[in-house]
């Protein structure tokens, strides 16, 4: 996947792919009648940040607590550094997990509750001590030892967790909508310092989350999830600029959809006619996926231009008219309505303070991309 | 209707009515804080009238004397005709009887013995119930809580009542054991501390049981996930988490237990033998066969005092347990 064109790695957070840390093997779980994961295989190496994204119900969480031994797989395996968890109860796991409520001890202070993994090693006071002063230091609550849970911020009871979970010092991190509880601005930094933390520490993380951003920004590949299954793994900008199906491309930013019928397909272009556009689509590159008449093309927003003057090529545009704008500060959405009667999103950076001719509402405008932007998918 | 009112010289009321609306009592009681004190004042007054006025009746007669006359006791004020004084004569003697004679010391010590006793076995049979209560399923649970509830419908007297019916020499407990051939004689069962315990235990366990599960029922669960996931076999995350978090839960249940068992009167009465009595069997033949109600008021008082002090550390206990949840 990753050998396609698009955006490079992050260089420190970069996995190491020869050593597999999660391997998950065909796993299913059923509740009742209700399939929560079917049938997910997957692996996990050491030293990534591994985000399973997906809406509410679609089995990430579900995903998690098996790892973390608090439900059994109702088929499959899941081997952890090579050794099968299927009989090793979550205190016996060599995982740590951060929960999305935090799940402080709400009667122990601070430090007790960071303490609380080292004491179930037998580990001397001392030592415990030294652990916890070290681990405090590092989330910069080492002023906050004394205080209760209840006397903490969001921001300050997040960062607890986050020390409750990595003082064992495990290889492999769980963390289950790690900012979820976070306000936008502490959200965004917090993203960032995790990430640090994660590269200094070298452990192995896996994210469960909602937030697309978040998976963005976090993780050096994603796993989405729906309706219990994976439906594509990549590094982020596979997922974003090489989606592989439509609920994909839906869920993952936004999108604009058109369906058509398959008239030209080579291994170096292809040709899809959209009567959504009025025209004619042509894709630089061929398609993957098994061909079938109907398809659809998916273009981002920001790969889209917007003119007033007719382009000057025969494929690739569309007319339409400007019906609504939205200025969101740092780039400008345009709602479009096609001649077909479609409605497509464009959105253009605000890269001036204040451009002169900007286009404005009811204009007649034209819209065209590069040959290279569209996605043809299949399903 | 509106016609008549309005018709001919207007009713200035109406005028007002029309033009501001009805008026808004809600807004002057909200400025003259009238309900909170409402609120406020139907507790405290029904604890003036039927909690402070008694208690005070007791205090006085406590320091009277006996006299045979009706009431039974001598008037704390007289007025002095001719020195024309109001004399109070305050008498500690019934105080100072209550320590002289050990017989007040003694049962009063049995009863605290008892009570505790009896608490730590209804907090050892109730929290494994509460417990197994609380983390039932929800249809399961209100069934459970039906059952722990369902002895109140029957009379409490009545229930004691059953009690001797199977401790008795020849009652249904000694028959079955004879029945089965594990005994030859029929053991004494009734009028020993052995009958009074059961009775106290099973009479007073839902008290135990009701606040603990009503602490247990809100545990957060996802806080014994995470003792396990951070190396917390199932027994030390009960110990470490869950037992510490039913602190509350359980000095309320013990309370609830202890306070009242140390006052019993019926279950040592009717279950008890006649030679260990308790605390408010004293209490009631002081009063009733010997008539001596200024003692009898001084042992209501001193069981007060002495049972004062664990309210009052209760109430300080829930009041920081109460700052302490956000």
């Amino acid at each position: 996947m990753s050998d396609q064109p698009g955006v490079a790695t992050r260089p420190g957070q970069a996995a190491d792919p020869a050593r597999e840390y999660v391997r998950i093997e065909g796993v299913t779980k059923k509740f009742g009648d209700f399939v929560a994961v079917d049938n997910v295989s997957l692996s996990i190496m050491k030293g990534e940040i591994f985000c399973l994204l997906g809406g509410s119900g679609c089995g990430k969480t579900t995903l998690l607590r098996m790892l973390a031994g608090f439900e059994r797989p109702t088929q499959g395996r899941i081997l952890i550094d090579g050794q099968d968890m299927a009989d090793t109860p979550p205190y016996a796991r060599p995982v740590n997990m951060m929960f999305q409520s935090y799940a402080l001890f709400p009667h122990m202070s601070v430090e007790q509750n960071v303490a609380f993994g080292l004491e179930q090693e037998r580990l001397s006071g001392t030592e415990v001590r030294q652990r916890v002063g070290e681990m405090l230091d590092i989330v910069q609550l080492g002023d906050f030892l004394k205080r209760k849970p209840h006397q903490l911020s969001g921001g300050q009871r997040q960062r607890v967790a986050l020390a409750r979970a990595l003082i064992k010092r495990p290889k492999l991190l769980l963390l289950d909508e790690p900012l979820g509880a976070l306000d936008k601005k502490l959200r965004e930094r917090t993203q960032f310092e995790l990430i640090n933390l994660q590269e200094r520490l070298g452990v192995t993380f896996i994210v469960v989350t909602h937030d697309q951003e978040e998976a963005m920004t976090l993780a050096s590949r994603i796993g989405v999830m729906d309706r219990g299954e994976i439906v594509q793994i990549g590094t982020p900008s596979d997922i974003y600029e090489y989606p592989s199906s439509k609920f994909v491309a839906d869920f993952i930013g936004s999108v604009n959809m058109f369906e058509g019928k398959l008239i030209e397909d080579e291994p170096d272009h292809v040709r899809v006619d959209c009567p959504d556009i009025s025209g004619v689509v042509y894709v630089n590159h061929g398609i993957s996926s098994a061909p079938t008449a109907k398809v659809w093309v998916a273009i981002r927003p920001e790969k889209i231009d917007i003119e007033r003057e007719m382009p000057s090529v025969s494929e690739n545009f569309c007319r339409g008219t400007v019906k609504e704008i939205a200025y969101m500060g740092d780039k400008s959405v345009f709602l479009v309505k096609a001649d077909s009667g479609s409605m497509i999103r464009v959105t253009l950076p605000n890269t001036e303070r204040h451009a002169e001719d900007r286009i404005s509402w009811d204009e007649t405008v034209y819209l065209s991309w590069h040959a290279s932007s569209p996605v043809v998918l299949a399903q | 209707m509106a016609n008549s009112l309005t018709a001919g010289r207007l009713n200035p009321l109406y005028v007002l009515l029309l033009r501001y609306g009805p008026p808004r009592w809600s807004n002057y009681i909200r400025e003259h804080w009238l309900g909170q004190r409402l609120v406020i004042g139907i507790p405290f007054v029904w604890l003036l009238l039927f909690f402070v006025a008694p208690f005070l009746i007791v205090l006085k007669i406590s320091f009277s004397e006996v006299q045979l006359a009706m009431p039974p006791y001598a008037p704390l004020f007289e007025w002095a005709a001719e020195t024309k004084r109001l004399v109070a004569t305050f008498n500690l003697d019934n105080y100072l009887f209550l320590l002289t004679d050990d017989l007040y010391v003694r049962t009063f010590s049995y009863s605290v013995k008892v009570a505790a006793i009896s608490t730590l076995f209804c907090l050892l049979i109730g929290y494994p119930m509460a417990y197994a209560i609380a983390r039932s399923s929800p249809t399961m649970r209100s069934v459970w809580l039906m059952l722990i509830i369902l002895p109140f419908w029957t009379s409490f007297l009545l229930r004691v009542y059953a009690w001797v019916g199977l401790l008795k020499t020849d009652g249904l407990i000694n028959q079955a054991l004879m029945g089965v051939g594990l005994i030859n004689e029929p053991l004494t069962l009734l009028y020993t501390d052995f009958a009074v315990y059961i009775g106290i235990v099973y009479s007073y366990l839902p008290f135990m049981i009701l606040p603990l599960y009503a602490n247990l029922e809100k545990h957060d669960l996802t806080l014994l996930e995470a003792a396990a996931d951070l190396g917390a076999k199932p027994i030390k995350a009960f110990l470490t988490i869950t037992l510490p978090l039913s602190i509350p839960g359980i000095v309320a249940g013990s309370l609830l237990v202890f306070i009242p068992a140390v006052g019993e009167y019926v279950i040592p009465s009717l279950l008890g033998s006649s030679d260990q009595l308790m605390i408010g069997r004293v209490l009631s033949d002081e009063f009733f066969s010997n008539r001596d109600w200024p003692v009898a008021s001084s042992v209501a008082i001193a069981i007060l005092l002495l049972l004062v002090l664990p309210i009052v550390l209760f109430q300080r206990f829930q009041n920081r347990e109460l700052a302490g949840q956000k």
